[in-house]
């Protein structure tokens, strides 16, 4: 590919010229480095088994097996559907929990005054500074307590309260325009009403950007399901595809069949709501 | 249909609490008392805990006084944990940093495919570590026979590398690095691409005006400085994330044999000291508690550094 040439051709131009195109050659090189891994999980998914561990390592294997997924799901050493299923139903609760309960603090804490909103939301902010994998030890110490552990509540209701989700939702609420919940106001409806009929409806972008995220990070969260999800039963698709890698021993395509599984909900939705990402990271405020 | 105003009091009820502060609370409570419950009540829990011989239980009786905590800290294990998080994020802190404002000041100059490869970039993010850790353990940087690394370094005639269990010269290392930079780099640099589109145009026709080339000096004086608050907000992460680190360690490098002493992240120690054989719950949250004031002093340590409450002050 040729850079478009300007008018002049000076030493200077020539100079900028090279860098463009050196610029160009390292941004494909470095993507299809990146793209390399993805290329690697569908390859070894779909080779066979011999194609994977040959010494003979090629780029394309032999031949595509499609009955690898087949195959996958039928073995019965493999709780595949069950531990996709575990996931998803963690995944959608997390999502959809997480936006109910920060949305509505979120909107508590920016619009309605209160003599300690600031304490209440200083206490909120004030969780952001715990690592959540610093916390696994007490939390999980609390769940076995409540005698959750391995059931899909000591999974999920642990994860619903996110310091992260509302403090986005609070920022974002605080500069919503306040002439239209002025409307509503006289309008005659009360902060339930206005939250559900006004705001909520206005702030799709921001639901969607936050939801996006949070469900990313319970599909792909681990150490919690891995200290909780002890039987086999309550184990999501990361602690399924981990206890094959660390310790039993299954077949190679099998497993990297599963991996790409995985992450085909992950992929598709990431794809599909990748802008509002953008937009949740550019709006959080945690590069203001 | 009520009103819920400060304005206009109802006069109907007696008004212990008022209308605001109820509302408030029907709104903020939930969350608030789910935030407490599963945060503030654990890190209690823990500290309480921390002071107790607790094997296997979480109603200890035998009160230690500091003893987990001195315990832990003479432990050789624990220590050398530390020291393996202390050299990891000295690297990988630098290395995100650099890769993702790379990737932003590149991705931010291409016209055209500008959305291309920023998808490209970003979608590691969707991957989680255990699959990473799985293309990385089992394709690329797989054993002595066969593997993507191990193939093209041939070409050029280099020996097999056993990457996961040579500890001299620490292959390991450039595993675990590359599998964390290929997941998050992506991210960051989506956080230098909203800094990035702020800065206002008129900053580079002054500076063009002024003489400066294009390249190295207008990134030096304008670029770069006008990133800082950006820059701040994703040291500040990638910190606290590299204290997090368990994921691609504990699936690159444990088998079913165990964990190897080595590369040991406090994380993966507290693991195996609170939930592996010995269920030792008290010097577990002995570890945590230390663990969260030594990230809880660095963060402020290095938020004073920045200067990021001085933000208003400028």
């Amino acid at each position: 590919m040729t850079t478009p040439s300007r008018t002049g051709s000076g030493p200077e131009d020539a100079l900028v010229r090279a860098g463009r195109a050196l610029r160009r050659v390292i941004l494909v090189a470095l993507a299809l480095l990146f793209l390399v891994p993805f290329y690697l999980l569908v390859r070894n998914g779909l080779a066979a088994e011999q194609d994977i561990t040959s010494p003979e390592w090629t780029f394309f294997p032999a031949t595509l097996h499609w009955s690898n997924v087949r195959e996958l799901f039928d073995d019965p050493a493999v709780p595949m559907a069950r531990s996709l299923l575990n996931s998803a139903l963690i995944a959608v609760a997390t999502t959809v929990g997480t936006l109910l309960f920060a949305s509505l603090a979120g909107y508590g804490l920016a619009r309605i005054p209160y003599r300690f909103a600031n304490q209440v939301f200083y206490a909120v902010i004030g969780t952001l500074m715990v690592p959540a994998a610093v916390t696994f030890v007490p939390s999980f110490v609390l769940v076995s307590s409540l005698g959750w552990v391995s059931s899909l509540r000591g999974l999920i209701v642990p994860t619903l309260f996110s310091g992260f989700a509302c403090f986005v939702l609070r920022q974002y609420f605080t500069g919503f325009p306040q002439e239209l919940e002025d409307a509503a106001r006289v309008d005659g409806l009360g902060y339930w009403r206005t939250y559900w009929r006004i705001v909520v409806p206005n702030a799709r972008p921001v639901f969607a950007a936050v939801g996006t995220i949070v469900f990313i990070g319970a599909w792909n969260s681990f150490l919690w399901p891995l200290v909780i999800g002890q039987d086999r039963d309550s184990w999501t698709v990361q602690v399924a595809l981990s206890t094959f890698t660390t310790a039993q021993v299954v077949h190679l395509h099998e497993l990297f069949v599963a991996a790409a599984v995985s992450i085909v909900p992950l992929v598709l939705v990431f794809l599909l709501l990748q802008r509002y990402i953008v937009a949740g990271v550019e709006r959080s405020g945690i590069d203001d | 249909m009520r009103r819920p105003t400060t304005r206009r009091p109802t006069a109907r009820r007696p008004r212990r609490v008022s209308d605001t502060t109820l509302w408030f609370w029907i709104f903020v409570g939930p969350f608030a008392a789910g935030l407490a419950l599963f945060t503030y009540v654990p890190l209690l829990w823990s500290v309480y805990l921390s002071f107790f011989d607790a094997h296997n239980t979480v109603s200890p009786t035998d009160f230690v006084g500091f003893g987990n905590y001195t315990a832990m800290l003479r432990d050789g294990a624990f220590t050398s944990s530390l020291a393996t998080f202390a050299v990891f994020s000295l690297f990988i802190v630098p290395a995100t940093y650099a890769l993702a404002l790379g990737l932003a000041l590149m991705v931010n100059r291409t016209r055209r495919f500008q959305a291309f490869f920023r998808s490209v970039f970003f979608l590691p993010a969707a991957c989680s570590y255990v699959v990473a850790a799985l293309i990385w353990k089992l394709s690329i940087f797989s054993g002595v026979r066969f593997g993507l690394a191990n193939t093209v370094l041939g070409w050029f005639g280099a020996d097999q590398t056993a990457w996961l269990s040579t500890t001299h010269p620490p292959w390991y290392w450039l595993v675990i690095v590359t599998v964390r930079l290929w997941l998050q780099a992506g991210f960051y640099m989506i956080l230098f691409l909203a800094g990035l589109q702020r800065i206002s145009p008129r900053l580079y026709e002054a500076a063009a005006v002024d003489g400066a080339r294009p390249g190295w000096q207008v990134f030096r004086h304008i670029t770069f400085p006008q990133l800082r608050t950006t820059s701040i907000a994703v040291v500040l992460l990638l910190v606290i994330n590299a204290f997090q680190a368990f994921d691609e360690f504990y699936n690159l490098l444990s088998d079913a044999r165990g964990y190897p002493p080595y590369a040991r992240p406090p994380l993966v120690y507290l693991y195996y000291t609170a939930l592996g054989q010995g269920q030792n719950l008290g010097m577990g949250s002995a570890g945590a508690v230390i663990l969260a004031l030594i990230i809880a002093v660095v963060t402020v340590f290095q938020a004073r550094w920045f200067g990021l409450g001085r933000k208003e002050a400028d």
